[in-house]
């Protein structure tokens, strides 16, 4: 197995471009228990860690950039409320250890329909920024998934960055699992509301081969949020928007919750996404 | 223990392992106290929280080779063909073997001889070993598993334990007459033990429904234990080492070194002593360790490569590797008075051995005598079950048949009390057994059991603050779900429950149970030092803490050396059985005693001791007394220094200790005293559930517990906690998902055990009401809080949702769903 260990960025697009199998390592989070396992057996390893540009963020154009290898770790303390649903995400990741050297590039990459990165990414309208030695392209988040493990990064290409709007209301991210820590996502749910414009963005989950939106909650929630005065949902309110949530779901059963448990847990989450938002509004702490 | 230096290896170097500790006798114990009742640190503390104790995954030999497992992919399969040519073509490969190289003995077995060393005709379980390899590179002999051809042909799977125990039409797992099962288990189809017990008047003719007519209150339920897996950090692992005699030293982590030997040497065609078999660095055994893994597999690729062969299974293969808690299928009936009295007890268990027996036959034994827990009831009619199917082999876990019962009489306890409308622990104390109470096996219970006053003391412990009901955000770390912040305070409710548990300490039904001690003394570097030889295993519950404490104890010494524990020595049976303290315990304290007899003898002889006559020891070694290195001699004489006495001389004794014989039980009635020991602890759980998500945060679990008496109480409270831990994950999270013969979760990703933020602050209590019968009083006491948690949790579960919640784990579902 070679190991290929550029320290620039041109260099890692380069070394992309000549080995397009290479497989990219970032945290390792990922790519180390699948070697382990035995489950990957790859010809090259293209190690990211030497490349500073992925390590950075910071404010660009209305977007909070975020290094394709920045941890959550550096997440949940740096860009923090910059990008509200996503630190939430990123501080529900796994265990210290792990948020220490795991990356929002290496969740994208990886693409599991449980990642807890991608419902915030929907939610908030995140465009991921894809480049290779050939150029730069982004792709809104909603575009970038294609099925489990599957998105529409090329082979010759790598993860720079997402770009996260900067936030415009409130927005919440939680996940359940039957471990109070340290578990993958047995369905997950964001929803980041922009108050000016008056629209809802959401972001399923582990309930579907990829993360989804649910757009007929989004625009249901549009049009009955209380945006003035952030009250409550009525109870009808609330139980529609989360059954369009739960409608919007593809869930399957498996080793980690049956279908029916991930419909209904994510109307629930759904209902509470929304008070919470409510109250943000209420307690003007937008 | 690190492997030390091989002492009985002829010629082969020893192995070795990066980062290893001194050996054990150059390394002294804690200078002052640290005898008996004291907490002194672990010996092998230090290494193991800074990381550089060896695992038996560390070991490393010069020139080793490194041993790999082809697994069966089918849970029932017929085995056609075999070619493992294109594999030994592969460069690096050293040897591919499969059943026809098996020299010896083709089928080991620890209680049963059923299990192949290597699968000849049939597979009977997903994962069964079918070929092994010996290559220069972990990565090469994974290559050559991929090139062996095995041809299958597909054979019907036997995945339902009650199907195999009931159903005459089941296919066989087994060919009758093909294992050597013992006529008094009453085995037959694809059950290899059942095991009645009739009392009262269900043994003298009467049935159920007449006893059903005097009862006012009858409460049944049908009830499941999933299958948990012990869940040891350190995987399969260890190192043979071929020897110039022909033979081979094992190097291994185990629970029972002699037990693994007695098992391998006659696969190998060799006598047992040419088997050496040392103990390396146990990373969790829980059970997990008592059957062979990979032993015989890595003496085979030595011996037949003349080279060290070192095996180590990964994460997955780990969980095909081991057996698990078996699952259980319990329906339980109870009828009781208007009183709360219980009246009869109609049991039916079937516990899931899988593919082969292990230790199937004893779990049924102890679930059966221990199914009605620790309840008076004058009329009970048990009916325990083993059978073999296709699933993964099940055998020894933490609590082993008495962990599923007790979740069942627990369960039904919360029912009738339910049923009564009276409070759980009122209907406990009604019919709580106690010292002088005969267990349905007609074993009376000898020695102290206080249970009405530990259920009281569980009862008056102060219980944790409300939840929070702010209806702000509050941490979401405080509520159930946790991390994952799903929690709002809103939905949180809290229960309450409680659990007992009644456990055999030591192995019951007249097994021949007995540790073995070599206990030196002698003076090294001006100072005496006792040096203590057991082969009992370490497997991280502090055995090698106690057997400091107890020679300086017993000798008065300050420094004590502990040998690598191995075959060398006789046998000390298995760390299992909550078994240790009072077996090895014994032991040591055993041979302690005969090496001071003889040091005072010595004292007498070389004139240092004053006035006594003879040269004969009296009760108390004559009221001479060690301590502080020296010997005190009766009536306020001075003391006379070790090193003194001692001289040059070096004293040595080996002793066995047995404790008091058991019987077994009687196949048709159930009778017999079959436990040396029992055990209890009692728990209260204080969960918060979030009923919407059915996610729950055990906010406290407490426990009080009889322990005779405490020899190290860190270490002692440690042991519940952990105990209790197990107990919480079976009740919440931990479960081997088995579908069609094949493990659906064999990670630690979808094989969740708790977290620190899933275990709450838990407060322990200790009773030591000393047991005459044992050393120090004492009762071992690492199982007994692994049963109670578990039902306290779901009660506690069960109280906040009103959910009828008969099957662990429980999944959010179960809470949450319609
Ligand atoms: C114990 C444990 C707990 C976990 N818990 C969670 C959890 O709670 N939630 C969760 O979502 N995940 C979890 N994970 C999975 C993992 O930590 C995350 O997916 C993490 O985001 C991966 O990041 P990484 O940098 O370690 O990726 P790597 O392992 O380095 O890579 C992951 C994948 O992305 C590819 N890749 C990496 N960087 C790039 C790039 N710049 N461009 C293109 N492809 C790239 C790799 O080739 C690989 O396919 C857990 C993992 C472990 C071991």
């Amino acid at each position: 197995m070679d190991f290929l260990s550029p320290d620039t960025w041109a260099g890692a697009l380069a070394a992309k471009a000549a080995r397009p199998e290479a497989v990219p390592v970032m945290g390792g989070t990922d790519v180390m228990v699948e070697l382990n396992l035995g489950r990957r057996r790859p010809h090259a390893l293209l190690d990211l860690t030497r490349v500073p540009e992925l390590a950075r963020w910071g404010a660009e154009d209305g977007y909070t950039r975020v290094g394709a290898g920045v941890s959550y770790t550096r997440l949940v303390e740096r860009v923090g409320s910059r990008a509200p649903a996503l630190a939430a995400a990123a501080r529900s990741v796994a265990s210290p250890q792990i948020r220490n050297r795991g990356s929002v590039g290496g969740n994208l990459g990886g693409a599991s329909p449980a990642g807890d990165c991608h419902p915030p990414l929907l939610a908030a309208g995140a465009l991921v920024e894809l480049a290779s030695a050939a150029g730069v392209r982004r792709v809104p988040a909603s575009e970038f998934y294609l099925g489990p493990g599957r998105t529409v990064r090329r082979e010759d290409e790598l993860v720079a960055a997402v770009l996260v709007p900067e936030p415009r209301g409130p927005q919440v991210f939680a996940k359940v699992g039957p471990r109070n820590a340290m578990v993958i996502a047995v369905v997950s749910f964001a929803l980041a509301l922009d108050v000016a414009a008056r629209r809802a963005g959401t972001g399923i989950g582990s309930a579907g081969p990829t993360p989804l939106r649910a757009r007929a909650a989004e625009e249901f929630l549009a049009r009955e949020f209380d945006w003035a005065g952030g009250a409550d949902p009525s109870p009808e309110a609330a139980r529609r928007f989360g059954d369009l949530v739960a409608g919007a779901a593809r869930p399957i059963d498996d080793v980690r919750g049956s279908a029916a448990y991930r419909r209904h847990a994510l109307a629930v989450l759904a209902r509470r996404a929304w008070a919470r938002c409510a109250a943000e509004v209420r307690g003007g702490g937008v | 223990m690190t492997p030390g230096p091989a002492p009985t290896a002829p010629a082969a170097p020893p192995p070795s392992a990066p980062g290893s500790a001194p050996p054990a006798g150059e390394r002294a114990a804690e200078p002052a106290g640290g005898g008996v009742g004291d907490s002194p640190p672990r010996p092998d503390g230090t290494l193991k929280v800074t990381g550089e104790f060896a695992y038996s995954s560390d070991l490393w030999a010069e020139n080793m080779l490194w041993g790999m497992t082809l697994r069966s992919p089918h849970p029932h399969a017929r085995i056609v063909r075999v070619d493992t040519a294109p594999a030994l073509r592969l460069p690096g490969v050293h040897a591919v073997l499969t059943h026809e190289d098996v020299p010896g003995e083709p089928r080991y077995g620890l209680e049963v001889r059923d299990q192949p060393v290597l699968a000849a005709e049939t597979v009977r379980y997903r994962g069964e070993p079918v070929a092994v390899v010996a290559a220069d590179h972990p990565e090469t002999a994974r290559r050559a598993l991929e090139r062996i051809v095995v041809d299958y042909e597909v054979l019907e799977p036997v995945c339902d334990a009650r199907r195999a125990a009931f159903d005459p039409d089941c296919p066989l797992v087994h060919p009758p007459g093909s294992v050597p099962l013992r006529p008094e288990h009453n085995p037959r189809g694809n059950v290899l033990r059942h095991q009645p017990i009739r009392t009262g008047d269900l043994a003298r003719g009467r049935t159920v429904a007449d006893l059903r007519e005097r009862a006012d209150v009858v409460v049944t339920g049908s009830y499941e234990v999933g299958m948990q897996d012990q869940a040891c950090l350190g995987p399969e692992s260890g190192l043979a080492v071929p020897a110039e005699d022909g033979g081979v030293d094992l190097y291994v982590a185990t629970q029972w070194l002699h037990a693994d030997q007695r098992q391998i040497a006659p696969c190998l065609g060799l006598p047992p002593e040419l088997v050496r078999v040392t103990l390396a660095g146990v990373g969790g055994a829980f059970g997990a360790r008592e059957d062979l893994s990979m032993q015989v597999h890595a003496c085979l690729l030595a011996l037949r490569t003349g080279r060290p062969v070192k095996i180590v299974y990964n994460r997955e293969e780990s969980f095909y590797g081991h057996v698990h808690r078996h699952p259980a299928h319990l329906r339980f009936e109870h009828g009781a008075a208007a009183d709360g009295r219980l009246l009869y007890a109609a049991l039916e268990i079937v516990l899931d051995g899988g593919a082969y027996a292990s230790t199937t036959p004893a779990v049924v034994g102890v679930a059966a005598s221990l199914g009605l827990g620790p309840y008076e009831i004058p009329h009970a009619a048990v009916d325990a079950y083993g059978v073999y199917t296709t699933n993964p082999p099940c055998g020894a876990m933490r609590g082993f048949g008495a962990v599923q019962a007790c979740f069942g009489y627990e369960s039904q306890m919360d029912r009738l009390a339910e049923a009564l409308d009276m409070d759980p622990v009122e209907v406990r104390l009604r019919n709580a057994v106690g010292r002088g109470s005969v267990l349905p096996t007609g074993q009376r219970i000898d020695a102290p059991l206080p249970m009405a006053e530990m259920l009281e003391r569980a009862r008056a412990l102060p219980m944790p603050p409300p939840p929070e009901a702010a209806p702000g955000r509050v941490d979401p770390l405080a509520l159930p779900g946790g991390a994952g912040g799903a929690g709002v305070g809103a939905s949180v409710v809290r229960g309450v429950g409680y659990g007992v548990g009644l456990k055999n300490l030591c192995f019951s039904e007249g097994f021949d149970d007995h540790s073995t001690a070599r206990v030196r003394l002698e003076v090294v570097g001006g100072v005496p030092v006792a040096l203590v030889h057991t082969a009992a295993a370490e497997v991280g519950q502090g055995l090698v803490t106690l057997q400091e404490q107890i020679a300086r104890t017993e000798l008065g010494v300050r420094r004590v050396a502990l040998h690598p524990a191995d075959t060398s020595v006789g046998s000390a049976g298995s760390s299992s059985a909550s078994r240790q303290s009072h077996m090895t315990g014994g032991a040591v304290k055993a041979a302690c005693e005969a090496v001071r007899a003889r040091v005072v003898a010595l004292a007498r002889a070389r004139g240092l001791l004053a006035g006594e006559g003879g040269g004969a020891v009296g009760g108390a070694d004559g009221g001479v007394r060690l301590a502080a290195d020296c010997l005190v001699p009766p009536g306020g004489a001075a003391p006379v220094p070790l090193a003194e006495v001692l001289g040059d001389a070096v004293v040595e004794e080996t002793r066995e200790f047995r404790h008091r014989p058991t019987s077994p039980l009687d196949p048709v009635t159930g009778q017999g005293s079959s436990h040396a020991q029992l055990g209890m602890c009692v728990h209260r759980a204080v969960v918060d559930v979030d009923v919407e998500l059915g996610l729950v945060r055990v906010v406290a679990l407490d426990a009080v517990q009889e322990v005779g008496r405490a020899l190290h109480p860190r270490q002692l409270v440690g042991q519940i906690h952990g105990g209790a831990t197990q107990g919480l994950g079976l009740a919440l999270m931990e479960e081997v998902q088995v579908a069609d013969g094949v493990i659906r979760n064999p990670s630690f990703t979808d094989y969740l055990i708790p977290t620190v933020l899933d275990v709450p602050p838990m407060r322990v209590e200790v009773l030591e009401h000393a047991d005459p019968q044992a050393p120090y009083g004492l009762r071992g006491a690492g199982e007994p809080p692994t049963l109670s948690a578990t039902p306290a949790v779901v009660a506690a579960v069960r109280a906040a949702t009103g959910r009828p919640l008969t099957r662990v784990p429980l999944r959010p579902e179960d809470i949450a769903l319609p």
